[in-house]
């Protein structure tokens, strides 16, 4: 491994997006750094889904590739407890069932009384592109070998997943002109809670769309017989949601054109990346196919796309704290674990370095369910149901994501993160300000009514019924279209008492009171199902000997040994039937 | 718990009472070799499942007294036959016995000590039908329908458990729950993927989803009233002047001198309850005491103030005038006092065998005569009319259970919610709130409560993902 590829971006460099923006916000809530690190390396800010609700409001960024591992590394350097060594791992060291340390290939040991292993795509890593495969672990990197086979000799079970990355191109080659631009917002409100400067809007360097068509498609369909995906090289299980275009053309055979996003690398570098062109056909079919698209006609690449296949150790071997169940004190983080994202990844991470730290130290474990945070739906989806292809989160996946705001992240998680001694004292204080100033507002709001005459022109505007009478600020914001800063902004100043506060905390109070119902619908969701999260299933039980439920849920249950009733009910396999048995026979 | 079901346990399985036959039932892991401690034929455990034996129920006598012969050892309680049913292809799931013996209390309360006595427990109420269920013979909604179908008093009862005991209602809701994924998708689609070339689906689209779900959910829903009707019957509440002739159309409907049947007005003290079924449902007609303002007596005073608590309590009510007085002042009041209560009653006019010429009688309402039959059978079918009208037709599945009704109240309740926030151009993300609270409530009938994997299932199939 390469100590300068630290914090390198091996795909689309990008972070956030959406359900993955929410993620990069619980991180900073907690204390991590990935927000901090997107926001200095920042050159293009978007907030998607505006227009839906705010559970789905999803900061996303473009970053400067070489930037944010830069960045990366300057904040761990400024760490004093780590530590960095330049090698690879061949083995873990363990003794009487617990990991004791690390045997890298250039022969040391290293010893720790915990060890988190973060993978990424190096596990036996095998590169395609046509039908040329080499072993590597990123393009240009030595793949990792040995380390599967000996955790799989010490009873884990591994898997293989697939995921590819399409060809970079010089964008000096690129006319644009013929592409539609996309700029970033015109708010940048970034990731960090911390007050973290921020890039100029003005300043933001832009995205372009552009879109393949048929002859594109031709000559991709052309190389499927050099594909190492349809040919069988490929044995591993790819995302559904990220398909190689070649997949996309197949599979969706009537679709004439599939929309491409060009986005530059960075600030000072003509390389861009071609999002949606994730391939793995010969390069000279890569190369010809793209300069068949529009703006691509005299396209020069830096080098093409490629598939690589990795193994994965299937998450249900993990408990809730990303610790192995077969050896003790070992954690897994990342790809390991299925996954694929860099978010995904930075939360396991997160998660696991916390919990390693807890427990060699004799603290309660740290676990956040999945009422709390992305973060707990998605380590609870992996321990609970596992996965076959790598994993991505989308908010579909939490059942209460008007809870799972991305602007309340610090609310729902600073304090948790404080107790355990991680957030700072800064962070704790910014988060006390704006919990007073939102106390102060919605309690100021409550008190006060609107006269028609006040409101009736704003309404007008908003093309929303006149009043006619007084009305609360809670009534009117029920309406949609009606935000509580234009409202504000058209009151008249002598009586206005909000005109000092902070947008984000206006905007904090709109929501909280424009979505109360659908919060307060999700929280006693949150609340029933956590009857079932509360209800402990003892270490021992043999679920073989339970003959009243169901074969498939004895072997799922006896496989994932869930922690919790609730975490049974959301094993894939085991119907509500076998939950109703099983708290029976807990005497429930 | 689980030490509990490895108990096998027995119950009287047929009414309790005299009968030409009664059936003691054994279940569990013991239960054949507990027959077989008790019964003298061929030995149970050589036997084929499913396969009947003729046999004695004998009571072996303990050892000092069985010197001699077997037959000496034993004394015989009863002549059974004998059902043998192993695990797991029985009721319960387990090795079910099941003893045919004479229906006399005092055999069926012996062969019962008897079985308990060679090691089974006596059974609570419905722990076979909760083994079932335990077992993964039934669902929760299959389970229901045994205890429906056990308490089943009327073919259409029976019929209506047994759909619903082989899955009826299941299937309806797993359509339901499809096509609300189906809609879950769509929404979903423009959420998670909002950034991707993809086809929105039109709002249009979207609302006749609803339609269809609001249309299937409503239906069950109606259903429900001809379902409750099946399976508890519907009460007929008889009312009318002194003398109108209410217990002589009781006594016609039934064919019986149940009861006193005088011409002194007011003969009838007390309310009679009669049951007949008509077309496959159970009515129960409850005759009542004359409703008349001015009676002296008191004893017809407490009758009347039962009459009006039953016209209350029933489903249906039929008033009756002698149509030779149908334009007494008291019939009027009796009419308006019938409005206050909103439900449907009809209108008779008895008697019309005493009629000598024709007389004018509101639309609705029918002329008959109990004497010559006249109206009778129309009677029938206005009855039978008045619980199965609505769009519920035959084959369709029914439902008979209040927490099915609530359940299916609720989701029809989030379906107007959904379709509330549509038009109101509500988001996305809250429409799917409601959505996946109508899902949890469909999870709450058939148990399938996750369903992200399937949105995403459904999405993923659909449509070209993936920049």
């Amino acid at each position: 491994m390469n100590l300068q590829h630290l914090g390198a971006m091996s795909c689309n460099p990008a972070m956030g997006g959406i359900a993955k923006g929410q993620i990069v916000r619980e991180i900073d809530a907690l204390g991590g750094l990935s927000g901090i690190v997107t926001d200095n390396s920042t050159i293009q800010f978007r907030m998607l889904n505006r227009s839906k609700g705010p559970g789905m409001w999803s900061p996303r960024a473009q970053c400067d590739r070489s930037l944010f591992s830069s960045s990366w590394r300057q904040y761990l350097e400024a760490n004093n407890n780590v530590f960095f060594w330049q090698d690879t791992v061949r083995e873990i060291i363990v003794s009487r069932g617990t990991v004791e340390g690390v045997l890298t290939a250039s022969g040391q040991k290293i010893f720790g009384k915990s060890v988190v292993l973060t993978t990424g795509t190096f596990l036996n890593g095998t590169i395609h592109i046509g039908r040329n495969n080499q072993s590597g672990g990123r393009i240009g990197e030595q793949s990792a070998r040995g380390l599967t086979e000996q955790l799989c000799s010490l009873g884990f079970h591994s898997e293989r997943l697939k995921t590819g990355t399409p060809p970079r191109v010089d964008g000096r080659s690129i006319d644009y002109s013929k592409m539609e631009e996309q700029q970033g917002d015109d708010q940048v409100s970034g990731f960090s809670f911390l007050p973290i400067e921020k890039i100029k809007s003005t300043q933001q360097r832009c995205c372009w769309i552009t879109y393949t068509n048929r002859n594109v498609h031709e000559i991709l369909k052309s190389g499927f017989d050099e594909s190492p995906m349809f040919q069988g090289d490929i044995q591993g299980t790819g995302p559904r949601y990220c398909p190689s275009i070649e997949d996309k053309i197949n599979r969706f055979a009537d679709k004439l054109q599939h929309q491409l996003f060009v986005e530059p690398e960075g600030w000072n570098t003509v390389e861009v990346y071609v999002n949606g062109f994730s391939t793995s056909l010969p390069a000279r079919v890569q190369f010809d196919a793209l300069r068949q698209v529009n703006g691509f006609e005299n396209c020069v690449l830096f080098r093409p796309g490629y598939a690589i296949e990795y193994d994965y150790f299937p998450p249900t071997q993990l408990n809730n704290t990303l610790r192995t169940k077969a050896i003790d004190n070992l954690f897994f983080a990342g790809q390991i674990n299925g996954t694929t994202g860099y978010e995904e990844a930075a939360c396991q991470g997160l998660i696991a370095g916390i919990n390693a730290h807890n427990l060699i130290h004799n603290k309660e474990p740290f676990v956040l369910r999945r009422n709390e945070a992305y973060i707990g739906v998605l380590i609870d989806d992996l321990i609970s149901k596992g996965t076959d292809e790598p994993y991505r989160m989308f908010t579909s996946r939490a059942e209460y994501r008007t809870l799972l705001r991305q602007d309340n992240a610090d609310l729902r998680l600073t304090r948790r993160s404080a107790q355990i001694g991680l957030a700072s004292s800064e962070r704790l204080e910014i988060l006390d300000r704006k919990e007073i100033a939102l106390q102060e507002i919605k309690s100021t709001l409550s008190q006060h009514k609107l006269s028609p005459e006040l409101v009736n022109s704003y309404l007008f505007q908003k093309a929303s019924t006149p009043i006619s009478e007084r009305t609360s600020f809670q009534k009117l914001l029920l309406r949609p279209g009606i935000h509580l800063e234009e409202l504000i902004a058209h009151l008249p100043e002598e009586m206005n008492a909000f005109q000092d506060l902070d947008s984000e905390i206006i905007e904090q109070a709109e929501i909280q009171i424009k979505y109360e119902v659908y919060i307060q619908k999700e929280h006693s969701m949150a609340l029933r199902m956590n009857q079932l999260e509360d209800l402990g299933l003892p270490s021992s039980l043999d679920y073989n000997s339970i003959s009243s439920i169901s074969i498939e849920a004895r072997q799922k249950l006896s496989t994932v040994r869930p922690a919790t009733l609730g975490q049974a009910s959301r094993i894939s396999g085991v119907n509500p039937s076998d939950i109703q048995i099983l708290m029976l026979l807990l005497g429930r | 718990m689980i030490q509990e079901l490895e108990d096998t346990i027995t119950a009287l399985s047929t009414p309790p009472g005299s009968g030409a036959l009664g059936i003691i039932r054994l279940s569990g892991n013991q239960a054949i070799e507990i027959a077989d401690k008790i019964f003298a034929g061929k030995p149970l455990h050589l036997q084929a499942s499913h396969s009947l034996h003729f046999g004695r129920i004998v009571r072996r006598l303990p050892a000092p007294q069985a010197e001699n012969t077997d037959t000496e050892s034993q004394e015989a309680i009863d002549e059974a036959v004998v059902s043998l049913f192993r695990a797991p292809h029985s009721y319960t799931g387990e090795d079910v016995v099941e003893i045919s013996c004479h229906g006399s209390p005092y055999v069926l309360q012996t062969v019962l000590d008897l079985c308990v006595a060679s090691g089974a427990r006596p059974a609570r109420a419905g722990e076979f039908t909760q083994r079932a269920f335990l077992n993964g013979r039934l669902d929760l909604t299959q389970a229901e329908a045994v205890a429906d179908l056990i308490a089943a008093e009327s073919k259409a009862a029976q019929q209506t458990a047994l759909h619903q005991l082989r899955g009826g209602f299941s299937a309806d809701l797993k359509t339901m729950r499809e096509e609300l994924i189906r809609f879950s998708a769509l929404i979903e689609l423009e959420l998670d993927f909002s950034q991707e070339d993809v086809h929105f689906a039109d709002r249009g689209q979207l609302l006749n989803l609803l339609d269809r779900l609001e249309q299937s959910a409503q239906k069950l829903i109606d259903s429900f009233r001809l379902g409750n009707a099946m399976k508890n019957g519907v009460s007929v509440a008889i009312i009318g002047a002194p003398n109108a002739g209410k217990s002589t159309l009781l006594n016609a409907l039934i064919n019986e001198d149940r009861a006193i049947v005088s011409d002194i007005a007011g003969t009838t003290r007390d309310t009679i309850e009669e049951r007949i079924n008509i077309g496959d449902i159970q009515f129960r007609f409850i005759d009542t005491a004359g409703l008349r303002e001015d009676s002296g007596d008191v004893i017809e005073q407490q009758g009347m103030a039962r009459s009006r608590q039953k016209v209350e309590e029933a489903d249906i009510i039929l008033c009756l005038q002698d149509c030779t007085q149908a334009e007494d002042a008291g019939f009027k009041k009796l009419q308006e006092w019938l409005q206050s209560f909103s439900k449907p009653h009809f209108l008779l006019f008895t008697k019309s065998d005493l009629l000598l010429t024709p007389v004018s009688i509101p639309n609705q309402a029918l002329l008959m005569s109990a004497h010559t039959g006249e109206g009778l059978e129309l009677l029938k079918e206005y009855l039978l009319s008045s619980v199965t009208t609505g769009r519920v037709q035959a084959g369709d599945t029914i439902i008979t259970n209040t927490r099915h009704l609530a359940a299916l109240q609720k989701i029809a309740a989030s379906v107007r919610e959904i379709r509330r926030g549509l038009n109101d151009g509500l988001p996305g993300d809250l429409l799917a709130s409601d959505i996946r609270l109508a899902l949890f409530h469909i999870g709450e009938l058939t148990g399938a409560v996750q369903v992200d994997r399937d949105i995403l299932g459904a999405i993923f199939g659909s449509f070209c993902i993936g920049k």
